[in-house]
């Protein structure tokens, strides 16, 4: 029987719902009010521990790490609703979550983060993770610190795992439309970027919750501190898009009408 | 100077995807805007075959990494294959576009050439000769322009950047580029593709329209009752007429996760939105969607749109649609099938 070290990498996003204004001071960009702001675990990421907790549930012994870069208080409030939907370690480190930094930054210190952890088996390992962050929304990350971990099998915009019986991974890539690639891989060590994956959320458990608590609440005292360098990146501008358009509001027509006014701009070229 | 290079792959048919030209096109342009050299490499099972319909591309000889383990994406082998061109080329630009192959593997070779990666981008400035690439942050929230010292900067474009370039055979210089990975480095075998079959091929990136099925296809109508038979085969029959691609909001295709009956043929690779996919359409029409700015977002290269919703005061009228027929999608689907069959 197979089992895994699962390393799931997570930052913070703001709730997608929340508008989003950037602001920018003398030096990067951020986003205004953007400690107010609620926010939720990365969401492809959150899928991806979902993955995670199946997989360890159906692989007895496998271990799951959450190692989540963000800040600090405000990792303490999504902790409270994800803490309750799977069991998992975390590992913190207390970093602005703001998009507009660089990611191989945030690769290496991942990077290093993950080869400290003192129980992995990097035999087992397989570093899981979002295949795009909802803030700098790049697909980067996660592949660099794939490459930083010499992981030399790497699936990005995974929908499915299956581990074999011989401990060989199936996995299912998207492909352009709609369609996926099948890979055959001998085995961990292996990165995951996932994109949705089948599995709904799972109901909050408050007995998984209360367990995971009680290891959550040291690891966030221990975050350590990470500051982005300030060089890599130089910003001449950042704006929202000069998008909104000058809705017709059609109100009195009856569906012949309409369908024969949408059939024409369809055709129109 | 810089010195360009530009990445592509050839597909299994020895093609290029649409957007490889594209960028191919664009990378051209913006070479010769910056006055610096164009390199061109192409990678795949039979990648000198494919270099010859690259006749004009470059004044350069073009750089080939070929053979039977590069058929197929794969993290090992393109990684290795396209490090290796990188590497002969010393480039300070490397170009390519956002194919899901090239997406998977571009960081890591970034990283490998010790430069820096930006991605999605959907316009290159050039002033008094630095470039400046413009993306979006926050899912096509917030859109920057941005620049980077780091030499090699690797840039991933999004497809639509220039008119594709338009294939011409002829003699093409080519430079093999020597590419061999240790057997125990090849851990991954492609075992093929998943691919909707029938009906279920919804998804159409070349499409005119962006057809949206919204939550409300599945919810009680004004007699009290769901449809979800009769929105299936509207919507079903709408696509077979009209060749859009499906698109659709979260809340409908996590219905089905819940385990509810939907539309049979739509899965989570349909969602557009913050979660879900950016199409890039002409023109697109939603239909018994809210507009709410998750799903939204996933708009933003769809040109012209449309949307059919009960509700006056629904997102769509809040500038984010062109045209808000206010009006039951039921009725008007009915009408457009009628039409569409004439
Ligand atoms: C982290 C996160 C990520 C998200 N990501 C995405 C994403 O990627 N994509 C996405 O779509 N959403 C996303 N959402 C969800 C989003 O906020 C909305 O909840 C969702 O888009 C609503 O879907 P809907 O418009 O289909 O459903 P509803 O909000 O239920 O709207 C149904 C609409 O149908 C209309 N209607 C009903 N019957 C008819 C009829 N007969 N004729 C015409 N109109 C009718 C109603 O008036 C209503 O406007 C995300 C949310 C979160 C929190």
């Amino acid at each position: 029987m197979s089992f895994f070290h699962i390393v799931v990498c997570s930052g913070v996003a703001p709730d997608p719902l929340q508008t989003l204004l950037p602001v920018s001071d003398h030096s990067a960009p951020a986003l205004k009010n953007e400690q107010m702001l609620p926010h939720l675990l990365d969401p492809w990421a959150e899928h991806s521990l979902f993955e995670a907790a199946n997989l360890a549930k159906n692989n007895p012994q496998s271990k799951v790490w959450l190692v989540s870069m963000a800040p600090r208080a405000k990792l303490s409030q999504v902790m409270m609703k994800v803490a309750q939907k799977a069991s998992f370690e975390l590992v913190a480190l207390d970093a602005p979550s703001n998009g507009f930094t660089d990611s191989f930054a945030a690769a290496e210190k991942l990077a290093e983060t993950i080869r400290s952890i003192p129980s992995l088996d990097f035999n087992r390992l397989l570093l899981f993770g979002g295949w795009e962050s909802a803030s700098r929304a790049s697909g980067t990350t996660l592949q660099m610190t794939g490459e930083l971990l010499n992981i030399c099998d790497q699936f990005q915009g995974v929908d499915e795992l299956e581990v074999t019986n011989d401990g060989s991974l199936r996995v299912l890539e998207r492909l352009e439309g709609g369609e996926h690639q099948i890979s055959l891989c001998a085995g961990p060590p292996a990165v995951l970027g996932w994109a949705t994956g089948n599995l709904p959320e799972p109901p909050n458990n408050p007995q998984v919750g209360m367990t995971n608590m009680r290891q959550i609440m040291p690891a966030l005292q221990k975050a350590q501190a990470f500051g982005y360098p300030a060089d890599a990146l130089q910003f001449t501008s950042v704006a929202l898009p000069q998008q909104k358009r000058d809705t017709e509001l059609v109100k009195d027509k009856n569906p012949q009408e309409i369908a024969r006014e949408i059939v024409d701009w369809m055709r129109r070229q | 100077m810089e010195r360009f290079l530009y990445l592509l792959h050839h597909e299994n048919d020895g093609s290029f995807a649409d957007r490889a030209l594209e960028g191919l096109a664009f990378a051209k342009a913006l070479a010769a805007q910056v006055g610096g050299d164009l390199h061109v490499a192409v990678c795949g099972e039979q990648a000198t075959k494919a270099a010859h319909n690259l006749a004009g591309a470059s004044q350069q000889p073009i750089l080939v990494v070929e053979g039977a383990e590069f058929a197929f994406p794969r993290f090992a082998t393109d990684a290795a294959a396209l490090t290796a061109i990188c590497e002969t080329a010393a480039p300070t630009v490397v170009l390519a576009c956002s194919t899901t192959r090239m997406t998977r593997v571009l960081a890591a070779v970034a990283c490998r050439c010790k430069g820096a990666i930006d991605t999605h981008i959907t316009g290159v400035s050039v002033n008094g000769g630095q470039l400046s690439v413009q993306r979006w942050y926050y899912r096509q929230r917030i859109q920057a322009e941005q620049c980077r010292s780091k030499r090699p900067w690797f840039m991933l474009f999004e497809g639509g950047m220039a008119p594709a370039w338009q294939i011409q055979t002829g003699t093409v210089q080519i430079q093999k580029v020597e590419c061999r990975l240790p057997a125990d480095k090849i851990r991954t075998i492609v075992e093929g593709k998943r691919t909707p079959s029938g009906e279920s091929q919804t998804i159409r990136p070349a499409a005119n329209l962006l057809f949206v099925a919204g939550a409300g296809w599945t919810k009680k109508q004004s007699d009290g009752q769901t449809h979800p038979d009769q929105a299936a085969s509207l919507i079903r029959t709408f696509l077979q007429l009209g060749g859009a691609s499906l698109g659709s909001t979260k809340s409908l295709v996590d219905l089905k996760g819940e385990g509810q009956t939907v539309l049979p043929f739509l899965t989570h690779l349909n969602q557009v939105g913050q979660t879900g996919s950016t199409p890039r359409h002409p023109k697109g029409l939603a239909t018994c969607c809210h507009g709410e700015e998750p799903h939204v977002v996933g708009w933003r290269f769809i040109n012209e749109r449309r949307a059919i919703n009960l509700d006056a005061n629904c997102g769509w009228a809040q500038g984010k649609a062109d045209v808000l027929y206010v009006a039951d999608a039921f009725a008007v689907l009915e009408e457009i099938n009628k039409l569409l069959q004439e």
